[in-house]
């Protein structure tokens, strides 16, 4: 589909194409160094002693037998982090939060809590150390699902975090609440042919990344920091770690690895300020590699959710009135998205009478991280499932119904604003033109439709590029490469300075290089990076067009800039042979010094993001098993830069939307313990689950990018949950109200079925 | 002197505005429209604390207080948004 050219007017040489990717070399042959790939001299291993209770207040630490191993060199507990940090109500108090997830105070609030470390000359002595750390512990009531936490008679996880948003008379669990909506839904739903209420449940469920979490640190006498780690944000990293630690920003430089996977939960610190507080105590560099248990048990996973829809609609197909309410539980701290689950359920549709709450729930599970487009899969799940239903009940077509009811341009959405230039309805239409829509389903099997938001987001940004006297160029951006960025910022960069993709090389800046830059997170960084890197080719090009009126000895604004080479805006300007970027370049010393440009600012223009997707599954009645057959991603990515790279992010939403849907989930047992803390118990999909996913990328440029670049990393998980629901429903001819659904949850619905 | 700017607030803030989903500020710029949001309904200080976004025409502006509106600007205040 082309690019909208009213709103973007130009056509593109190296947008669009698709190069081969940058980092493949290193990955394939070995070469990229990914968190625990450093090293330096005299380095400790670090080892986490972690509690076993979900809920338990710490009576005492006794650390003197570990302190006598030989080898030893620090233990650290609470007492070694900055005692400045104040507790604050909801996430005004976010620091210290952090602080408590990344070594525990007072109590232990989930099985796993960081409760101690200890560092040590070799791996295996840091883990006999850590096992000679004696905690005393005082084992309190705990409560690990959402709607038990919510009860009357719930433990209190910590009494006095609800902020000013919870309704009085509510648990002191739950300790935020969105309440939000427009028009008169008690009327809408009265105007209804048909209402269908229901409740549904998600589990939480792992970002799943392959690299454990894993560091590098170094905090010396002198106050001066190094940190090599494995993150999304490395500027993020500087701060927290700083203020955790307590020390200055700008004393700690931070070097971003390569990565292997985010998705969102490397969007903050765990053992990375533990590292640090360890190097300073034992005044060496100190190494620290999460398990794969630990990485289950102490890092975030996403929340799980308990949610009541009900939606009217009439029997043409208009939705009339709609209402969600949405829990979710986010662990034992505030957090959890319930607003954007909340914001995201109805975002979709063009409602009169809409309403939804969600509200904020603390448990005594790991705090939860952010998880592609956090809390929007979920509501998607809920809200589609009951459109779904509607649908069937009164025969009418999926994709009709919902382009009936699809958010255009100038709907107010459900969350307040009235919307720009969208794709919402380009997908939907996409989607019923797809051969797959329109292909035969053999008996036993079933075909889903879902839609799915998300916001994306803008942030600060900073980006250097420099020019090389033989006319190549440096990109030095401060945003990980999560999904594909080093090749969409070489593009872009192309396209403006008019030399060929190999030519330039974009590297991931550390914190001592570079200004500040926002976490690469909430699908920003193809669009805010990518716009900085734009404007900062823009202003190396003016002043190589400053170069070339100086040699010709004419006002620079007679210069313009095509096809990679400085020329005359016309006759009048003069006759000059087009004068290459290299050859510019190549006196650049003596014409004026340095060609470089810069960007730095926080650009605000992201474009929200729709997309549809498509699915048959096939259930077996005899074991409850659920076979995906056919899976097609159509999503609006604005402009794809790499549409390679856009399919991939498509693809991989895709593919992690059918272990959520079919497979994954956080299980704790009666203890309050995790019991699946390993892959081997946590199933997420191999190759031989999944279709071959088909991809449809859809543009509708993005009014706020220059290129009309749309984030496309998170959107792309929105759908999944639903659709394959929907498609599972329709091949067990029964609906299903709780994720995941595995054979166990699909017998049982069987079951019930067949009375 | 800048004009007068309506400001629509999620639903839950209405018990800190006496009621009111939409506030008229005089404003210029975004800053300028959560100081004078403070100024006007005092409770309001914590939820902007805690971290706001707010949508701008339709767009989201997740930071940049410098970004200017005038009377004619659609203004709804956001819970902070974040990504993975």
């Amino acid at each position: 589909m082309a690019l909208d050219q009213n709103k973007t007017d130009q056509a593109f040489k190296h947008v669009g194409t698709r190069p081969k990717r940058p980092d493949g070399f290193d990955k394939v042959t070995g070469r990229a160094r990914f968190g625990a790939d450093m090293s330096a001299p005299g380095m400790l291993f670090g080892a986490v002693v972690r509690s076993p209770h979900a809920h338990a207040r710490i009576l005492r630490i006794d650390t003197s037998a570990a302190e006598a191993l030989d080898g030893v060199k620090a233990v650290v507990t609470r007492a070694d982090f900055s005692d400045q940090i104040e507790c604050k109500p909801g996430m005004e108090g976010e620091l210290w939060n952090t602080l408590e997830n990344v070594m525990a105070g007072e109590k232990a609030l989930y099985d796993g809590h960081a409760v101690a470390a200890v560092a040590a000359t070799s791996q295996l002595i840091a883990r006999d150390a850590a096992k000679l750390i004696r905690v005393d512990y005082d084992i309190l009531p705990h409560v690990t699902d959402v709607d038990a936490a919510m009860a009357e008679d719930a433990p209190v996880i910590r009494d006095g975090v609800a902020d000013y948003s919870v309704p009085q008379g509510m648990h002191p669990n739950v300790v935020r609440c969105h309440d939000q909506g427009h028009g008169d839904p008690e009327a809408g739903f009265a105007e209804a042919d048909l209402v269908i209420e229901d409740h549904f449940t998600t589990e939480a469920t792992h970002q799943g990344y392959i690299e454990p979490h894993a560091c590098l640190a170094t905090l010396g006498a002198d106050g001066k920091g190094e940190l090599w780690c494995c993150t999304q944000g490395h500027w993020y990293v500087q701060k927290m770690c700083a203020a955790l630690v307590g020390m200055d920003t700008s004393q700690l430089r931070v070097t971003a690895s390569e990565i292997g996977g985010g998705f969102g939960g490397k969007t903050t610190v765990f053992i990375e300020p533990v590292a640090l507080a360890l190097s300073r105590k034992a005044n060496k560099p100190v190494k620290l590699v999460m398990t794969r248990a630990e990485v289950f048990r102490a890092t975030g996973p996403t929340a799980s959710t308990s949610s009541d829809i009900k939606i009217g609609m009439t029997k043409d197909g208009r939705i009339t009135a709609a209402k969600g309410v949405f829990r979710l539980q986010g662990g034992a701290f505030p957090g959890a998205p319930s607003e954007y689950t909340a914001m995201c359920a109805f975002a979709p549709y063009d409602i009169a009478n809409v309403h939804q709450i969600g509200y904020d729930v603390m448990s005594n599970r790991p705090k939860q991280a952010a998880y592609r487009a956090p809390g929007s899969p979920m509501a998607a799940y809920a809200v589609e499932s009951v459109i779904d239903e509607l649908c069937k009940q009164l025969g009418l077509d999926p994709i009709e119904v919902r382009l009936k009811n699809a958010a255009r341009e100038g709907t107010r959405a459900s969350y307040g604003v009235t919307f720009d230039r969208i794709g919402l309805v380009e997908t939907l239409e996409a989607a019923q033109a797809h051969p797959h829509y329109s292909a035969p389903l053999a008996p036993g099997q079933g075909r889903g439709i879902s839609c799915g938001f998300w916001f994306n987001h803008g942030g600060e940004t900073s980006v250097s590029l420099a020019l090389s006297e033989d006319g190549s160029a440096q990109i030095m951006v401060g945003t990980p490469d999560i999904g594909g960025s080093r090749a969409s910022m070489a593009l872009m960069a192309a396209e403006v300075l008019g030399i060929p993709y190999d030519k330039i090389r974009c590297t991931i800046a550390d914190t001592a290089s570079l200004g500040y830059n926002d976490v690469s997170h909430g699908s920003r960084v193809t669009y805010a990076s990518g716009l900085a890197v734009i404007k900062a080719a823009k202003a190396a090009v003016a002043e190589l067009c400053r170069r070339a009126a100086a040699k010709w000895d004419i006002d620079a604004e007679a210069v313009i800039w095509e096809d990679g080479c400085a020329k005359p805006s016309g006759p009048n300007a003069g006759d000059f042979d087009p004068l290459p970027l290299a050859e510019i370049t190549a006196t650049m010393g003596a014409t004026g010094g340095p060609i470089n440009g810069h960007f730095e600012a926080t650009p605000e223009g992201a474009g929200v993001s729709f997309a549809t997707h498509i699915v048959d599954a096939e259930v077996d009645p005899e074991t409850g098993a659920t076979k995906v057959l056919r899976y097609t991603v159509i999503q609006d990515a604005g402009k794809a830069v790499h549409p390679t790279y856009v399919e991939g992010q498509f693809q991989g939403g895709a593919a992690q939307g059918i272990g959520w849907a079919l497979n994954e989930e956080y299980i704790y047992g009666a203890d309050g313990r995790l019991q699946n803390a390993g892959f081997l118990d946590y199933r997420i999909p191999v190759a031989s689950d999944l279709p071959m996913i088909d991809t449809v990328i859809v543009e509708v440029p993005n009014p706020g990018h220059p290129y009309g670049v749309r984030g496309v990393g998170e959107t792309s998980i929105c759908p999944p949950l639903a659709a394959i629901a929907n498609a599972v429903s329709a091949a067990a001819g029964v609906r299903l109200r709780a994720l995941p659904m595995s054979p166990p949850r699909i017998l049982a619905a069987l079951d019930a079925r067949d009375g | 002197m800048p004009g007068t700017v309506e400001v629509q607030l999620w639903s839950g803030l209405r018990s800190l505005t006496g009621g009111l989903d939409r506030v008229p500020v005089q404003a210029g710029t975004l800053r300028e429209v959560l100081e004078a949001l403070v100024i006007a309904h005092p409770g309001l200080a914590a939820p902007i604390a805690a971290g706001v976004s707010f949508a701008v025409d339709g767009r989201i502006v997740a930071g940049d207080l410098t970004t200017k509106v005038t009377p004619d600007t659609e203004l709804v205040l956001m819970q902070r948004l974040r990504g993975g």
